[in-house]
């Protein structure tokens, strides 16, 4: 953040992961990437990214493989309706909100 | 150089003097004249700005924002309707702390359609979070835009210059033309804190939330509470910088005064009249003619009105007899907002002292009506014989 007085009095923001604020638990549906499918798991190279590129929130890392962050995904869904190979699949949060109960 | 000009030529002359880079007005009647100025000035070259004709006032001032925000000295101009139509991106300007200054030319707002004189569509605005400054002549048209704009960008808040129309927009009268490398003096270039820059995007004003939040340097950034509370905060504290602004303007020009209040023959005076504008400077005549038959009256104008000089206004009214505020506007359902704001800031320094002055509203010239001063004479003079009545009362009214 820059120093000028301007900046801490207005309404500023970068481009980045948590642009619009943590998630919370409002999320409906989560990206969930198969990594058979995945085109740099599977080549084990810097490839593809299209998830990364498109993804608003910018909380899908340039990595193999690459990694969502859920803090702050929104679970829009752009990543799944983009991949080349259809890797990510949107999996309703319910089923985790069961699975973390069960753990409990 | 004294020269004599309208007071819309007052005002664009003071634009030109400040070398504001953006322009960007709609005209309307009576604020037409001082656009049509910026534009003869940009097209002859006299002055280096861009100027973007636009289809609406509401565009007027989105480009203003816009220019702003990118770091450049702006100007617009409206009046009434025109004002009201950028209702939504006034306060919008406010909430982004640009410091944008506009003249707002004074006419009555419709319905009815009107095109003369009130300050309706002004005093309207008064919660959006711009300051206002009111401007009696042309020597004040002149001075306060350039002030303003000192002010604004010293304190990163948007400022309405008000003037009344017709009666100042299209009346001569003379006035001193400051020079050039005097107002180079007094008001540096425009270096903003921060400017939109393409090479660092980022996002201004977009949602921000009830809460405050972990910004992506993980720092905290402001809720939009903390942003509009700072902006309440500035705006108070802008009054010490108004008077800052006064004090470096009259080391330049040798002229100035009291930054927030014009008062005329208040010193000894047990009855004060005070306005907005050039109301003011009629009561003057009221208040010679009612000194020689021995009453003891003065005359206060209010030159700022946002942020609202409250200690100042209390100190000046303190242990007179009698306050009388006499309006072109009024807060409908109660009385004139002046008039409000007064009995606010008396009761808030006054109350408990015994020396709570009876407060008196008169409402004058509404669309136009002629204020005949013999009329203003009368009514301040019945005034100091106690109050003439509870409501706000209509001088002129012919019902």
């Amino acid at each position: 953040m820059g120093t000028g007085n301007y900046r801490r009095k207005t309404s500023h923001s970068e481009h980045g992961p948590g642009d619009g604020g943590s998630t919370g638990s409002w999320r409906v549906e989560r990206p969930f990437i198969d990594e058979a499918l995945c085109i740099p798991c599977r080549r084990n190279k810097e490839a593809c990214f299209i998830c990364w590129l498109y993804c608003p929130e910018i909380v899908i890392s340039r990595t193999i493989p690459p990694v969502v962050d859920l803090e702050y995904c929104k679970g829009c869904g752009i990543c799944a309706e983009e991949c080349p190979t259809k890797a990510i699949t949107m999996v309703d949060e319910a089923r985790f909100a069961h699975d973390n109960k069960k753990k409990e | 150089m004294q020269i004599i000009e309208d007071g819309n030529t007052a005002a664009a002359l003071g634009v030109r003097l400040c070398r504001p880079q953006v322009i960007a007005a709609y005209p309307i009647t009576p604020q037409t004249p001082l656009t049509e100025k910026l534009s003869e000035y940009v097209e002859e070259g006299s002055l280096a700005a861009e100027y973007i004709p636009v289809e609406s006032e509401h565009s007027a001032l989105a480009v203003c924002i816009a220019a702003s925000s990118a770091g450049s000295r702006v100007f617009t101009a409206t009046s009434a309707n025109g004002l009201l139509y950028m209702h939504e991106q006034i306060q919008w300007a406010a909430g982004a702390r640009l410091p944008i200054v506009m003249c707002v030319v004074n006419r009555a707002v419709g319905a009815p359609w009107n095109i003369w004189n009130d300050q309706q569509d002004s005093i309207s605005q008064r919660d959006t979070g711009w300051i206002q400054i009111y401007c009696a002549d042309h020597q004040q048209i002149i001075d306060t835009v350039i002030k303003a704009y000192w002010l604004a960008e010293k304190v990163s808040i948007p400022i309405m210059v008000c003037y009344d129309g017709y009666i100042l927009s299209h009346t001569f009268m003379p006035f001193d033309l400051p020079q050039q490398k005097k107002v180079d003096a007094f008001l540096p270039p425009f270096k903003p804190d921060y400017a939109l820059n393409p090479d660092e995007p980022a996002n201004l004003n977009t949602v921000t939330l009830p809460d405050v939040r972990v910004d992506v340097h993980g720092e905290l950034a402001h809720g939009y509470m903390e942003i509009r509370y700072l902006l309440q905060k500035d705006t108070r504290l802008a009054l010490q910088e108004a008077a800052q602004a006064e004090k470096r303007f009259a080391e330049v020009f040798g002229r100035g005064g009291d930054p927030y209040i014009e008062p005329y023959l208040c010193d000894d005076a047990e009855y004060i009249a005070v306005g907005l504008g050039s109301i003011t400077y009629q009561l003057r005549v009221c208040v010679d003619e009612l000194r020689r038959e021995g009453i003891k009256v003065g005359v206060m104008g209010v030159r700022y009105y946002r942020p609202f000089p409250d200690k100042v206004i209390a100190g000046a009214l303190k242990g007179k007899k009698a306050v009388i505020v006499f309006e072109k506007a009024i807060s409908y359902g109660y009385e004139g907002a002046l008039a409000s704001d007064l009995k606010s800031a008396l009761y808030e320094y006054l109350a408990g002292t015994g020396s709570l002055p009876v407060i008196q509203n008169y409402i004058a010239g509404i669309g136009g009506r002629e204020i005949r001063t013999d009329n203003l004479t009368k009514a301040l003079k019945a005034a100091t014989k106690g109050r003439v009545a509870q409501e706000p009362v209509w001088i002129g009214l012919k019902l």
